[in-house]
């Protein structure tokens, strides 16, 4: 094998099984990939000994006959997730310097299943932002650029970016990303990779740094299909220590892949076409219809009446539940603290909460301050749980007639650093696709469909019903086979 | 309904964020574009409609009434900014 690291999870596992290379060789090849790689800044901190520590195991885990699921795979893992004993910052200088006395449940899960890290991937602060842009530690660099021969720096999108510009740039064979409104879709689309949040409640939320406790939820990142599916069953699972968590088995997902999936009927929604949306939006999407038309799929017409209030009713409820979860940050328990010569309790919260949030974030906090404020709670919070209702209740309604949805995933190929900055709705507009399915808590996964004529990623989204990761994971599969994506960024970092 | 600078003040105070007076002029404005955005869900009707509380039909699971954990003060220490005595210090609250 020439080069390892153009290998996925499958071909990773698969080969240290049978000996093809060992663990250790592949954690030295991804380590060395990571730091080459280092002007895209997808990394917060590198932590090769913990990947090299990991591969040793894996090696002697197979001389013992004792192979893991993921043994002998390194993965990233995005730096909202509690790592126990690395600094975990969530993006945000608030953080800087955490380092968590315990384990989040999905990094543990994975661990446990053998795998090793090799950083902490970089991200929009607490999550908040579409492009990467929000981070205290910097902008992530997508290893992607237009095709005009100019070397604008694109976004790899957010706030899963350093997890999507890793995968992307093969820094790492898979990664963790978490998935709010879109921040899993959005990136894997942005950069040609494969991405997918499971059902609200599959993944424990315990020792993810929250941002919207109803939205949250993590999923893997990968190169395709497979990956995503063999990742997410390490990963999901019942947890105790999060009081949403499902209490359900963990499918096997891998397992029970098939890209046979005649007769399935797959919704278009109406709603998802909106204007001021590029042709070529368009067009992939009618393409990826044909492909599922090709793989034996009925086509079918649906309509999500709420689709146009899914991002408004996103910008209370996730604002709202931020407002509240980051009331924590009080410069006393852990993070950063400021306190005023002569200040009093009250002085020390506003300074640290001042010189530890950066602008999105306090944008945020303000806005769910405001909607969650006596006089205001019933026009904006209230008004806004029931508009979700109606959005869950579009799909669900949508699911009696079909068995997956079929949509773009972003309403556009990923944008310059800085064209979106000084709009913020325009940055929200990122996730108008995703966001409903996030609302309604649905299973919902980007896959790559093709290049746009700039050269960039355009991917498309299947939806499922609630607890239907195989479906998801099965059409996208059909899909991943016909659109035969195999374009990959030329190397400049 | 708009935000004026005096309610930027106030809503800065309750989320305990210090805020300049120039962030306070620059936050107006954004606060507005967006609560004017969101605005628009005011035109839906929601007659009728229970507000969702949960979004994945779940039911809150209660455990024994015991200690499960315990005795690691310098765990939960071991991030404070300050500490001392084995306790969380901030600055003085009792004139």
């Amino acid at each position: 094998m020439s080069d390892l690291t153009q290998l996925g999870v499958a071909a990773i596992r698969d080969g240290v099984r049978d000996g093809a290379f060992s663990a250790r060789e592949i954690a030295e090849a991804f380590i060395a990939q990571v730091e080459k790689g280092r002007a895209l800044n997808a990394f917060v901190i590198e932590t090769p000994e913990h990947a090299l520590a990991a591969a040793d195991a894996a090696d002697a885990a197979r001389a013992a006959g004792a192979l893991k699921p993921l043994s002998g795979v390194p993965l990233g893992i995005k730096d909202l997730f509690a790592t126990k004993g690395y600094q975990t910052t969530a993006g945000s200088h608030m953080l800087e310097g955490f380092k968590p006395v315990y384990e989040s449940t999905v990094s543990g899960n994975l661990f446990a299943a053998g795998a090793g890290m090799l950083g902490k991937l970089n991200m929009d602060e607490f999550a908040m932002g579409s492009s990467n842009e929000t981070s205290f530690f910097g902008n992530v660099l997508s290893p992607w650029r237009r095709n005009d021969g100019g070397n604008a720096a694109l976004t790899p999108g957010g706030s899963s970016g350093g997890s999507a510009s890793a995968v992307a740039a093969r820094l790492a064979p898979g990664v963790t990303g978490t998935d709010t409104g879109g921040s899993i879709r959005q990136p894997a689309a942005f950069t040609g990779i494969s991405g997918i949040k499971p059902t609200y409640g599959r993944c424990s939320r315990f020792g993810m740094v929250a941002f919207a406790s109803s939205l949250d939820q993590a999923g893997p990142m990968a190169h395709d299909v497979r990956d995503c599916a063999i990742m997410l069953e390490a990963m999901a699972g019942f947890d105790p220590k999060d009081s949403t968590s499902l209490d359900l088995p963990v499918p096997n997902w891998e397992a029970n892949l098939s890209s046979d999936i005649r007769g399935k009927r797959i919704g278009i929604p109406r709603e998802y076409r909106i204007d001021g949306v590029p042709a070529e939006i368009d067009q992939v999407w009618e393409q990826g219809i044909a492909w599922m038309r090709d793989a034996g799929a009925e086509i079918v017409e649906v309509s999500l009446p709420h689709t146009r209030y899914a991002l408004p009713t996103y910008y209370i409820i996730a604002p709202a539940e931020a407002s509240s979860n980051l009331a924590r940050y009080d410069g006393v328990r852990y993070g950063q603290r400021v306190a005023p010569e002569n200040g009093n309790l009250t002085d020390m919260y506003e300074a640290t909460r001042a010189a530890g949030f950066g602008a999105e974030v306090k944008r945020r906090i303000m806005i769910g301050t405001y909607v969650l404020s006596a006089g205001f709670y019933d026009a904006y919070f209230n008004q806004a749980q029931k508009v979700r209702a109606l959005i869950a209740r579009d799909f669900e309604q949508a699911f009696d007639k079909v068995d997956l949805l079929l949509t773009p995933t972003a309403p556009s190929a990923a944008f310059g650093l800085g064209e979106k900055t000084a709009d913020p709705i325009a940055m929200y507009l990122n996730d108008v696709f995703a966001g409903p399915a996030s609302l309604a808590g649905l299973p919902a996964m980007a896959v790559p469909a093709g290049l746009d004529s700039q050269g960039l990623p355009l991917g498309l989204q299947l939806i499922g019903r609630a607890l239907d990761e195989q479906g998801v994971l099965n059409a996208a599969l059909a899909f991943e086979e016909r659109a035969g994506f195999t374009a990959r960024p030329e190397a400049w970092w | 309904m708009s935000v004026d600078t005096a309610t930027v003040r106030h809503i800065a105070r309750l989320a305990r964020i210090a805020v300049s007076d120039a962030e306070v002029e620059a936050l107006a404005p954004e606060l507005n574009n967006i609560l004017g955005w969101v605005e628009q869900l005011q035109e839906v009707d929601v007659s009728g409609v229970e507000p969702m509380t949960a979004v994945i039909p779940n039911h809150l699971r209660l455990r024994e009434d015991k200690v499960t954990d315990g005795g690691i003060r310098e765990a939960v220490l071991a991030n404070a900014p300050v500490a001392e005595h084995g306790f969380f210090a901030v600055p003085k609250v009792i004139e």
